[in-house]
């Protein structure tokens, strides 16, 4: 697509953790629009890859390129690439010492310099998309996991991001709680909000995805369809893979 | 315990002198006023001394953890020379050295006792309140700082507005130690003529020959202090140890 930027452009990244080569030059393009979902054994980078592009990590080789901004060393670049990107963590990360509501307005005050009025009628709004808006006023630890994983979905949405990235978001819940956090997240995709998900539910890759994207090793191995990806994976690895996780 | 029973037996063998601050004679009753007229400047004192090295703990403490070494350096160098200093010899060294050095550039400053006392007392703590900073704020889980920065909160908010509040109830603790060792460090005052606790009790014991006596009190003045504060802290640790689960 010449001339429109691609959400999302990664070309020939690679990452060190001292000896060792978590990332090995990754090539990889999202559409404005697109949700993408990375899937692969632990160890092979998923998370790495993910977190380099919000620059959690930094990146040894390669260019990372969100909605035209590359990403270099600059405070600009990390701070403008950061106000476009959403992160969601497999551990919520929620601020335990600050109630759901200053959860959710601290980024949009402080960063955003919003009226507390505003962000907090922009909290509750985003609350009641993932539904728990009567939990406002708790602390986080008085919340179920599932619970808790909303509120930072929602935490994230208030900065009204272009992209939303997910870190294994269901990895640390009850299995009882997996869905109402994965329907919020298809939600979102219908929406048709740009994301990036790392997760082994592959029930949810089958119904929200557009493309998937197999890692092992800190290397892409295969990248298709979802259709393509499961009843068809080319590669021995993704088929050892998939039957491992499928077997269960 | 032990210590108890030697002051009984003492006293059995007519050892004691308690007429030297008793209140009941005018001798004795102007002998404690004289002894608890210290308390103000002990106080005083600490509570400053206390104050400026939690700031400047915090200041020595931030650019330490940073993960560029050269920023992380001058933190370390601070916090091992400090350290390595015993507080009589810095104590002098302030009193006597550092107006000194501040004429030689200029400034004439007079450092009195009591400023002396303060400032030695700061810096030498401070190596250690900036070392309590340091494992309290590394002991906030880093997935705070992460989400932190990705609801957009710069280095000066996440500090003020997630991780400090965090590691104030895990800091709390260790500063009250340090504040006790404050004040029982600021006796050391005494020595560069700072009317405190224990220059008043080395006075009083010059001039009536009863050490005993006035020593005796000088320790049970500072265990009052010392046990005042240690339920202050209590009591704050229970306030904020409520407000959190609230």
């Amino acid at each position: 697509m010449p001339g429109k930027a691609k959400a999302i452009e990664i070309k020939g990244l690679s990452k060190w953790f001292g000896d060792y080569q978590a990332l090995k030059d990754i090539d990889l393009n999202v559409a404005h629009g697109e949700r993408i979902v990375i899937c692969g054994p632990s160890g092979s980078g998923k998370s790495t890859l993910i977190r380099c592009i919000n620059s959690l990590e930094t990146h040894d080789f390669g260019q990372i390129t969100v909605d035209g901004i590359e990403l270099n060393q600059s405070k600009a670049s990390v701070a403008a690439i950061g106000a476009e990107v959403g992160m969601v963590f497999q551990q919520f990360n929620l601020f335990p010492h600050l109630s759901i509501l200053q959860n959710l307005t601290l980024g949009p005050m402080k960063a955003r310099a919003l009226s507390k009025a505003a962000a907090e009628k922009r909290a509750m709004r985003y609350l009641e998309r993932v539904h728990i808006p009567e939990q406002a006023h708790k602390k986080p630890s008085q919340l179920s996991g599932g619970q808790q994983q909303r509120v930072a979905i929602a935490r994230s949405l208030c900065m009204e991001p272009k992209i939303m990235l997910f870190d294994e978001p269901t990895s640390a819940l009850d299995p009882e709680m997996i869905a109402e956090v994965l329907d919020v997240i298809v939600d979102l995709a219908e929406d048709g909000m740009t994301m990036i998900c790392v997760t082994h539910e592959m029930g949810f890759a089958r119904r929200a995805a557009d493309r998937m994207v197999f890692m092992d090793n800190g290397e892409i191995i295969e990248t298709g369809s979802p259709s393509e990806f499961f009843d068809a994976p080319k590669t021995e690895r993704c088929k050892t893979f998939l039957n491992q996780i499928l077997q269960h | 315990m032990g210590l108890l029973f030697l002051l009984a037996g003492c006293s059995a063998s007519g050892t004691w002198g308690w007429y030297v601050i008793n209140p009941a004679t005018s001798q004795g009753y102007n002998n404690i006023r004289f002894l608890l007229n210290g308390f103000g400047a002990t106080i005083l004192l600490s509570l400053i001394a206390a104050v400026l090295s939690m700031c400047i703990g915090l200041i020595v403490a931030l650019p330490g953890m940073s993960s560029n070494r050269w920023v992380r350096l001058p933190s370390r160098v601070y916090i091992e020379f400090i350290r390595a200093i015993p507080l009589l010899p810095m104590l002098f060294w302030v009193f006597y050295g550092l107006p000194i050095v501040l004429k030689s550039m200029g400034l004439s400053v007079n450092i009195d006792a009591f400023w002396g006392a303060i400032i030695t007392l700061a810096l030498s703590d401070s190596a250690f309140t900036a070392e309590i900073y340091r494992s309290g704020i590394q002991s906030i889980n880093k997935g705070q700082t992460e989400a932190a920065k990705t609801v957009g909160l710069n280095y000066t908010q996440t500090m003020r507005y997630v991780i400090l509040p965090q590691a104030i109830k895990r800091i709390l603790p260790p500063l009250a130690n340090q504040f006790i060792y404050i004040v029982k460090m600021s006796a050391f005052a005494s020595v560069i003529g700072m009317q405190e606790l224990t220059r008043r009790a080395n006075e009083l014991v010059v001039t009536e020959y009863r050490p005993l006596e006035i020593y005796t009190l000088l320790i049970l003045e500072y265990l009052v202090l010392v046990l005042i504060i240690s339920s202050g802290v209590r009591w704050l640790e229970r306030k904020m140890g409520s407000d959190e689960s609230g």
